[in-house]
């Protein structure tokens, strides 16, 4: 079994707004986050202090033309001449540099590290977009047969359907409840509920004179073509993560030093990260992914806990199939179960196992690079107690997150206690 | 299959390509297991071995995973596809062992159904003008 050889504590953690700000460079929301991160530090923190910075970043050379980002955000937050690196594993890029923070200081090199994510997705029209998330795919054989990242996931979703006999409903149930959590997110991209963009409609609608859409349940409104139209058959727009501008910070310090920055740290005490085959087709099973399953029992052997422990989970809901596949994955739900725990409402707020309450990447956003850090900054609210109006009502003294790189090229896994 | 000329062209996506201008779906095939890989693969994941030759696969298989995509990527766009004429993407389960993506045609892409899963399928090339440049793609097509 592998352990750290030294203990690593978060002292602080924030994140920029999520959405779409056109105003708004990868510095900008990088700023914005570590300022967030700043004041979130119970008894404050010299920058002097922090010797390294850990940057994930997806692509901010196809979003935004710029390269060589993680010495430009360590310069705009005032941390230059710190060692500074860009981490890119696709959509897991800030979840891996966060593992490699606390690898730097377990290693003894650093005591103080900033880890974090950033990426500005909406200058690129979707079409550009949609090219841009492509290349996280195998370019050479598996782009040009048309696959797009909402029809890899699609594709998953079809070989899960086929072989457990679950349902579209339960994909789009995922959405409905991440987006009930996303509405008590003052920091999430859509902060609303499926309900309430309904009403938003109808209202609209009769203010304008238009016909009055005449749904009757939210699922009524998710099966609409016009309101919820298809993607990539089956997943639907709200089957899948927006478009999101978006930085996330992370502050790592020795675990002997924690109670200097605040006397209620979280510990990290499990990480794991795997890696598998370039292609969805190459991988064994196309009903879950082998490269979470790895990094989650490498977490939970090194913290010593099974899945039954763990509270709370932030899980990369970049499609809604996405979460029913992270559930069984890191084995709160049986294989070819998950979608049953989703429809029977285990996954909500006040449920067995409450799932993304921060609105996962669905509704809260997912600037893909930014979105592993992000998961930790949720991680911190729920178990300190201060995550609002969508608080758990239980105590949370273990959680896990769980960050997919691509299709499951990469996922990288972390387990946090409180104590 | 003859082997000389064959056996002269590295295991790389060119020579994959090459093979398929020229009407030929090609793997590779580990001699000591004779497990085979499509597309080609200098080692073998699992043995760890390169002891490869190349192999002419049938073409034949079955689907086991797709999609109708309805916004699809620049190239496919460009082909002519949009959101009232999507198209299928799909891995195929080749006979002889390994999984491929490719295009699916000679379905009713507005009108997919799961139960396509498992479904025969034979592979069909499709020579297409890139920027005057012909290239070979492969589809997959109904096998009955």
């Amino acid at each position: 079994m592998k352990k750290l050889n030294r203990g690593v504590a978060i002292v602080g953690t924030g994140m920029s707004r999520f959405g779409s700000f056109p105003e708004k460079t990868t510095r900008d929301l990088f700023v914005e986050a570590y300022q967030d991160m700043s004041a979130s530090v119970d008894k404050g923190f010299d920058p002097n202090d922090v010797e390294a910075v850990y940057i994930g970043n997806f692509s901010s050379d196809l979003f935004e033309g710029q390269g060589h980002i993680a010495p430009i955000m360590a310069d705009w937050v005032g941390l230059a001449p710190r060692a500074a690196t860009r981490i890119e594993d696709a959509c897991a890029s800030s979840g891996v540099a966060l593992r490699q923070g606390i690898l730097a200081i377990a290693s003894g090199a650093y005591d103080v590290v900033l880890v974090g994510g950033t990426e500005k997705m909406s200058n690129l029209p979707t079409a550009g977009v949609t090219d841009a998330l492509a290349t996280a795919g195998d370019m050479l054989f598996e782009i040009p047969a048309g696959f797009t990242f909402p029809g890899f996931y699609a594709a998953m979703a079809t070989a899960y359907m086929k072989r457990y006999g679950a349902s579209a409903d339960a994909l789009l149930q995922v959405g409905i409840k991440n987006h009930e959590n996303g509405k008590f997110n003052p920091k999430a991209q859509f902060q609303a509920s499926i309900s309430d963009m309904m009403a938003g409609r109808i209202a609209k609608a009769q203010q304008r004179g238009l016909p009055v859409p005449t749904w009757q349940t939210e699922m009524d409104f998710m099966h609409d073509d016009k309101a919820n139209p298809l993607i990539a058959w089956p997943l639907r727009l709200f089957d899948c993560s927006p478009v999101t501008d978006g930085a996330s910070a992370v502050l790592l310090v020795g675990e002997e030093l924690a109670k200097r920055f605040t006397d209620d740290p979280l510990y990290v005490i499990g990480s794991g990260q795997a890696s598998d085959a370039a292609a969805l087709h190459d991988r064994a099973e196309l009903t879950s992914i082998r490269a979470a399953q790895v990094a989650s029992r490498q977490a939970y052997e090194m913290a010593g806990v099974t899945p039954d422990d763990i509270k709370i989970a932030e899980v990369h809901d970049c499609f809604t199939i996405a979460e029913i596949i992270a559930t069984e994955d890191l084995g709160f739900f049986a294989p070819g179960t998950g979608h049953e725990a989703a429809e029977e409402g285990l996954t909500s707020r006040y449920g067995l196992k409450p799932i993304n309450t921060s609105g996962g990447l669905k509704s809260k956003g997912h600037p893909v690079g930014a979105s592993g850090a992000a998961q930790a900054v949720e991680v911190w609210k729920q178990m300190r107690g201060s995550a609002g109006e969508r608080q758990v009502d239980r105590d949370v003294d273990l959680a896990i997150t769980h960050n997919v790189g691509g299709t499951g090229q990469t996922c990288v896994v972390h387990i946090y206690e409180r104590r | 299959m003859t082997t000389e000329q064959l056996i002269e062209r590295p295991f790389t996506a060119a020579s994959f390509q090459a093979f398929m201008n020229e009407g030929k779906l090609m793997g590779s095939r580990n001699r000591d297991t004779g497990e085979v890989f499509v597309p080609p693969r200098p080692i073998d994941p699992k043995t760890h071995g390169d002891n490869m030759e190349w192999v002419e696969l049938s073409g034949r298989g079955k689907l086991a995973a797709f999609t109708s995509v309805y916004i699809g990527t620049s190239a496919m766009i460009d082909a002519g596809f949009d959101r009232t004429n999507p198209y299928i993407a799909g891995i195929i389960e080749l006979e002889e062992g390994p999984r491929m993506s490719g295009q699916v045609t000679g379905v009713d892409s507005l009108r997919p159904d799961i139960d396509w899963i498992g479904r025969p399928l034979k592979a069909t090339f499709v020579e297409r003008d890139e920027d005057g440049k012909l290239r070979t793609y492969l589809l997959f097509e109904p096998a009955e």
